[in-house]
């Protein structure tokens, strides 16, 4: 069929024709087609952008019921809530042990899955088809199964109420996942960069550490993004876990304030914004290696 | 030392001439692999400590009558003794056939399958549909528009719940909007029917966005000669999309539809924050199984481990069938 067609032909025409009017041609789109991609466009930002816009809306309302009247924010709009968090409550302290945590996740997280997405990418070991499939059931695992026998065992171990307790768990979420992402993207990597540093003398960890890992930059900031936004923003095992307010991180923190400060919800969308912030500079910053980042772990088996 | 870069599974030198024993295999296999368990040991242990040994013991659990009353605790300064018995299967039978099981885990289940089913394919299709878009040649301010797209997954997701939750209350903003503009405002979070409906719409808010890049870089790495291959056969948009797009993605998509099943499947944050213990019809079996092991007094420890094991069972049994599925179809998955 397509010997046919190779050239410009005159057998091209009849299904040229064919063709309907408005299919989309690469490089000269009709103007329709543009501007419904972008009217489309338009409106799915709008609905993504809309929920965090209206929360920091409603977060420069000074009444606690301003949420239901938003009109009247408009007039009386003023940061007050978000002085008073900053003075008046725990939210430094809280994001004190968030950045613990989550920074302690993401440099051990990184790493831990880095080594092992390469073990896994460049050799073939007896029990690797196996560590594959540990890797994706552990994140099937249910909290409800775990949360229990997991208490125990940190409690035994004297861990509850510290920062290490939840950096563990959050291990066990954020690792599979990446490691089995970094797979991916070293499998990107050419095999005979691995073989040149051999040659040159390097030990196989020297071939790791100074050959591979700046290589996959792209793959370690999207491994170290998705480590850092499971621990920022966990609720069941941060709430499970730390008991002592002192301890909160910010999700739980976030949750206090309901019974705290019963109905005043101004100072819990203001907080909310606070917290969103420096994660979502975070997310901006590696956003450009999202694309090739994740897709390497997806498109290569 | 004999440790080599292998790509392939390459076959070993052992499996010549007479077997060794296991000793001298196992040394063998030491040294030629050492530095792969190495590499891999930190996640091995890991996961042995904190996942295996719970999961074994969360699976002891729900063979006995495990609850907050009977368990071992430490009251002040008196430790008191766990008393739970082992009772075998009888979790699992209550459970799954005993008095009123429909009500508290048939419905649950029945739910959790809707839930999973619905918001997979809202993220998959609005996910793919939105990369369609962005993907395409010469379209101004793409990345204005990408940056924008993944907003919700930028966001905390307790974040992004809580600010649900205020446009939702009886009086918020999007029961305005429709009042507005004459339509019914149901009441989102008190409703069983609405409570499931804004639960679906709000994860598929948080859940497009992964879904959104993840196929933007799979249909990035379509080779383009393929489609122009296709234009000259004079294939229209929609046969290019068909024979070429799909095929392209298979693998992309096999993979985090896979991951989407489980993820979704094991939602917990969405519905708990945005109901709390409000909403009954509302809760899949995840948070349903929270609820009785820590959302009600006594807890139930027993029980919430069983729906646990339940829960984990059923996704392999989904994972072992969708991997067989895959290959028979010849798809190379992430697997």
């Amino acid at each position: 069929m397509s010997t046919q067609t190779l050239s410009t032909s005159p057998a091209l025409d009849p299904v040229e024709t064919s063709v309907p009017r408005n299919a989309p041609r690469r490089g000269r789109r009709s103007r329709g087609v543009s501007v419904a991609t972008h009217a489309v466009l338009v409106v799915a930002s709008l609905v993504a952008l809309f929920p965090i816009g209206w929360l920091v809306f409603l977060s420069l309302g000074p009444g606690k019921d301003d949420y239901l009247h938003p009109s009247r924010i408009l007039d009386t709009a003023t940061l007050s809530n978000y002085s008073f968090v900053l003075e008046h409550t725990n939210f430094l302290k809280w994001l004190g042990n968030t950045l613990i945590v989550s920074l302690g996740t993401t440099v051990i997280g990184v790493l831990v899955a880095a080594t092992s997405g390469y073990a896994v990418s460049r050799m073939r070991f007896p029990g690797y088809k196996k560590f594959m499939w540990v890797l994706l059931i552990t994140q099937m695992f249910p909290i409800a199964v775990l949360m229990v026998p997991m208490y125990v065992i940190l409690s035994d171990l004297r861990l509850i109420d510290t920062y290490a307790a939840l950096i563990l768990v959050y291990l066990t979420t954020a690792v599979p996942y990446c490691a089995w992402l970094m797979k991916g993207y070293f499998d990107t990597i050419p095999v005979e960069i691995d073989e040149a540093g051999r040659v040159d003398g390097l030990s196989p960890f020297g071939t790791f550490f100074r050959l591979i890992l700046p290589l996959a930059r792209p793959g370690l900031a999207v491994a170290g993004f998705y480590t850092m936004i499971t621990a920022w923003s966990e609720v069941a095992f941060a709430t499970t876990f730390m008991l002592d307010d002192q301890k909160y991180t910010l999700a739980v923190g976030l949750q206090s304030f309901v019974s705290q400060h019963d109905a005043q919800r101004q100072y819990m969308a203001a907080t909310a914004v606070l917290i969103a912030i420096p994660i979502s500079a975070v997310f901006y910053l590696v956003q450009k290696n999202l694309v090739t980042g994740l897709t390497a772990g997806g498109t290569k088996g | 030392m004999t440790v080599a870069v292998e790509r392939p599974a390459a076959p070993s030198g052992d499996d010549r001439g007479r077997r060794p024993g296991l000793i001298t295999r196992l040394k063998s296999g030491y040294q030629k692999h050492w530095y792969a368990y190495a590499m891999i040991a930190p996640v091995v242990v890991v996961l042995a400590v904190i996942v295996l040994y719970p999961l074994v013991r969360g699976f002891y659990l729900t063979l006995t009558d495990a609850t907050s009353l009977n368990s071992a605790r430490t009251i002040g300064v008196n430790h008191i003794d766990a008393t739970y018995k082992f009772i075998g299967l009888d979790n699992y039978a209550d459970i799954l056939w005993g008095p009123t099981a429909y009500d508290r885990f048939w419905s649950h289940f029945i739910w959790t399958i809707v839930w999973t089913a619905a918001c997979v394919a809202l993220h998959y299709g609005l996910g793919l549909g939105l990369a369609l878009l962005l993907n395409q040649k010469g379209l101004r301010g793409r990345t204005a528009y990408r940056m924008m797209l993944i907003l919700p997954w930028a966001v905390p997701t307790f974040v992004t719940v809580f600010a649900w939750r205020f446009m939702l209350a009886d009086a918020g903003v999007v029961n305005t909007t429709l009042d507005a503009l004459g339509m019914p405002s149901p009441a989102w979070l008190e409703d069983p029917l609405f409570q499931q409906i804004a639960a679906i719409m709000v994860n598929t808010w948080c859940g497009v966005p992964f879904m959104m890049v993840s196929l933007l870089g799979g249909l990035q790495s379509i080779d383009s000669t393929l489609y122009e291959a296709a234009e000259m056969d004079g294939a229209n948009a929609w046969q290019q999309f068909r024979n070429v797009t799909l095929p392209g993605l298979r693998s992309v998509s096999s993979t985090v539809v896979l991951l989407g099943v489980i993820w979704t499947f094991n939602q917990f944050a969405i519905i708990f924050l945005l109901f709390g213990n409000t909403a009954p019809d509302a809760q899949i079996l995840v948070t349903w199984a929270y609820y009785l092991g820590f959302g009600q007094t006594p807890r139930d420890y027993a029980q919430s481990a069983t729906y646990g094991v339940l829960l984990l069972s059923l996704l392999i049994v989904f994972t072992s069938v969708y991997r067989r599925w895959l290959n028979r179809n010849d798809v190379q998955a992430a697997i």
